[in-house]
């Protein structure tokens, strides 16, 4: 049976242009695809859109939608046009995990697709700003059925609402030189250990892991992640000063000097008058910077670890906050690194559960207890690579001065 | 009609990828050498094995539809052996490790009707948020601002002339859920919450409205004999937090939410410590379909920042160095009261100094 198209002048304008279109790829599901219930799910979704375009305002609201056994992982949209685009009326959004840095085969990526084909509107987006598979569009006994489906080969929700939210990790050392973590080990061990938090949500607010593999932090884990997870080293850099002299023999020494040794945030270069590099590793902040203009002389070392963030967030609601250090470096090696990973991350969510109020972002709660108390909390001593400078204000409590100067030395010696 | 008999969910988080990775990725993991940008679009990766892989990235329009999925499946099969994997920026990557593939990869991707580059200094894909599509509280469409930027930056995506990568984001309320970049275009509203007093006591866990307040402007009163809320308007911000815990304080206004640019945000530690973005232009018209203005504003400051920056430094590097007074010459646009900090902190965003530059 024809359905009756919604005229859609405005966002037909989008479909012009050389981008690729979402607008014309909308309406090939309404127009082509065989499915008569997907022809008019999508159908009345355009008819919205428009709306939302001529009246410049959105119209769906929030509510509660779960999968049997779980709190969250679906954001219920309920549309408040609901008359005049009925079959849309209920267009709900399933986050599904991805695998750890979004690997896949197009297998999988069939086999998802032909049960969101039997279940949902056919829109779906890789990934959402969370890193979840977002299955855009369907109502609320089809979100179990599809559910039931993807389950049963293997996929999970992820989070949404106040829980441990869905992990992200770069591509990191399935591809890339700079790596110095195990990014898809510390991602899974990470999130899948919190899956009841992830699944059930009863935490103060959202709580987000992320793992780069470098100080280049391609996964923006330190703006984006409550827990972020960056990977560095602490022995020399390394360099082969016969690739580098390749380079500087290719490029010219000015151009080495203006891109490399003068863009060195901490002066920590200087070039050989044979053209060889000279680094000062005391003083190298391991920036990425040089790496990154030579990736084929210059490499991390070998005594690799992890910085670790907390309380990175976007703006609400008191401005956004990068993530503070509060572990310098760690080694992740042996098993029982790797456990006192997760052990730190249990301490640091159990601690923020208790004391943070309704609504309050990990970096926020910080900001009104002070960095000192969360420290206490988590049992981490205080390390100077956690600011950027001492404290200016004079306005300060000091009578337990001697005690902490004592322990600091004490912790020196045992180091 | 029986009910459908529940089952427990299998709660299994996160996949293992290494089943879904490319076979030489997985041989190679935590081996690789060095890469090189051997063209636009395309990165090859040699391991300390020798093997190689060779990406191939494309945009695509990151809402996609079964057939469009399907496509790129199709062009996965034929040439990159099954295997794809997608960046946070949501483009999609083929792998193959023979280099001899590519050309044919890189012609079915383009025939297909998708656009191969966002490697190097491109501006990459806009990362952006839900907007009217899908969002309970947008201000604005996403996909829709996205579409209608990157028709004009599609150049810039496919070539990589920038003195440094340049990542847009998009928002479409000032909750920024799409991020910090180097150029972002967030929502911004202007007018307070307009409140229907008749729904707000059945809709609206009151205290909770009240505690999601970042200037506490709200307050609970009672209003034609029913509960409900009242807004402080001279201490409002116009952020719209209120919103979504309570839709009827509408904070969505056809003619008064705006659209304002943000320059400087930058996540990477290389050079410097990691930045936010800095607010440059607002009251830009939020115009759909196709938002012309708040497109010319980005290519004008992509110009300046194109014409004026040295190699590898970031938008905000560039500003930096250059100064804040000579950038707002740069892209004529105007510096006004709204520029200047007013939050916690702002005193650490003053000048204090004689460094001026004339």
């Amino acid at each position: 049976m024809a359905i009756e198209k919604h005229h859609t002048p405005m966002i037909d304008q989008l479909e012009s242009g050389p981008w690729p279109s979402f607008i014309t790829g909308i309406k090939r599901m309404r127009d082509e695809h065989p499915d008569g219930r997907i022809n008019e799910v999508v159908n009345d979704l355009l008819g919205q859109l428009e709306h939302s375009y001529e009246t410049r305002k959105g119209y769906w609201k929030g509510g509660t939608v779960s999968v049997y056994g779980y709190g969250g992982g679906i954001i219920p949209r309920f549309s408040e046009v609901a008359k005049a685009f009925p079959k849309s009326k209920e267009f709900h959004t399933i986050r599904v995990q991805p695998p750890a840095g979004n690997h896949y085969t197009t297998g999988m990526l069939r086999q998802l697709a032909d049960s969101w084909e039997k279940f949902g509107s056919g829109l779906v987006t890789f990934h959402g700003q969370t890193g979840n598979i977002m299955f855009i569009g369907t109502d609320t006994q089809r979100t179990q059925d599809f559910f039931d489906d993807i389950n049963d080969y293997g996929w999970d929700l992820g989070g949404a609402g106040p829980c441990v939210r869905t992990a992200m990790s770069c591509v990191g050392a399935a591809r890339c030189e700079m790596s110095c973590v195990n990014e898809q080990k510390a991602h899974r061990l990470l999130v899948n250990n919190f899956t009841d938090d992830v699944h059930r949500p009863a935490l103060p607010y959202k709580f987000k892991f992320k793992v780069s593999g470098c100080g280049n932090d391609c996964q923006n884990a330190i703006e984006r992640a409550d827990f972020a997870v960056i990977g560095t080293w602490r022995d020399d850099m390394k360099v082969d000063q016969e690739e580098f002299k390749k380079y500087v023999a290719e490029k010219g020494r000015q151009h080495v000097m203006d891109n490399i040794i003068t863009r060195c945030p901490t002066q920590a270069l200087a070039l050989n008058d044979d053209d060889s590099l000279k680094v000062n590793n005391r003083d190298c902040v391991r920036c990425m910077h040089c790496l990154n203009v030579v990736p084929k002389a210059l490499h991390p070392g070998d005594d690799k670890g992890v910085t670790i963030c907390i309380g990175g967030k976007r703006t609400l609601k008191i401005g956004d906050l990068m993530g503070t250090v509060v572990v310098p470096f760690k080694k992740l090696e042996t098993e029982e690194d790797w456990e006192s990973l997760v052990e730190m991350a249990e301490e640091i969510i159990e601690f923020w559960a208790e004391n943070a109020l309704e609504h309050e972002r990990c970096g926020e709660m910080i900001e009104r207890i002070g960095l000192v108390n969360f420290l206490e909390g988590i049992g981490i001593e205080p390390d100077a690579n956690m600011v950027n400078e001492p404290r200016q204000s004079s306005y300060v409590r000091m009578d337990g001065w001697d005690e902490a100067a004592e322990a600091y030395f004490a912790r020196k010696a045992e180091a | 009609m029986m009910a459908k008999e529940m089952r427990e969910p299998i709660e299994t988080g996160c996949p293992d990828a290494f089943q879904y990775m490319h076979p030489v990725m997985r041989k190679n993991y935590g081996m690789w050498k060095f890469h090189e940008h051997p063209r636009p679009g395309v990165l090859r990766h040699v391991a300390y094995s020798g093997d190689e892989i060779w990406t191939v990235r494309a945009g695509t329009q990151r809402i996609l539809d079964l057939y469009t999925l399907r496509k790129l499946c199709d062009i996965g099969d034929q040439f990159a052996d099954g295997f794809v994997h997608f960046t946070i920026r949501s483009n999609i990557e083929y792998m193959v490790a023979d280099g001899s593939k590519v050309d044919g990869l890189i012609k079915a991707i383009e025939d297909a009707g998708f656009i191969v580059g966002g490697t190097k200094n491109s501006v990459t894909m806009i990362s952006h948020t839900q907007g009217w599509l899908h969002c309970d509280i947008p201000g604005t469409d996403a996909s829709g601002v996205v579409k209608s930027m990157m028709d004009e930056l599609i150049d810039e995506f496919r070539e990589c002339n920038m003195p440094n990568r340049v990542h847009i984001t998009t928002s479409c309320c000032q909750i920024n859920c799409g991020g910090q970049g180097d150029i972002a275009i967030n929502v911004q509203h202007t007018k307070p919450p307009k409140i229907n007093h008749d729904l707000v006591g059945n809709i609206c866990e009151r205290p909770s409205v009240v505690a999601r307040c970042p200037v506490a402007a709200i307050r609970p009163a009672m209003v034609n004999g029913k509960p409900s809320l009242e807004v402080d308007e001279k201490k409002c911000i116009c952020c719209g937090a209120c919103f979504p815990p309570c839709p009827p304080m509408q904070i969505n206004d056809a003619e008064h939410t705006k659209l304002a640019i943000w320059v400087g945000g930058n996540h990477s530690n290389a050079r410097g410590k990691p930045t936010f973005q800095k607010l440059v232009a607002a009251g830009i018209p939020n115009n759909p379909p196709r938002w012309p203005e708040a497109t010319a504003l980005v290519k004008r400051i992509l110009k300046a920042y194109k014409e004026g920056a040295r190699d590898w430094e970031r938008v905000g590097e560039w500003v930096e160095r250059i100064g804040w007074s000579r950038f707002f010459e740069e892209v004529e646009l105007p510096f006004t009261k709204y520029h200047i900090d007013n939050w916690r902190g702002a005193r650490k965003s003053f000048n204090a100094s004689n460094h001026i530059r004339f």
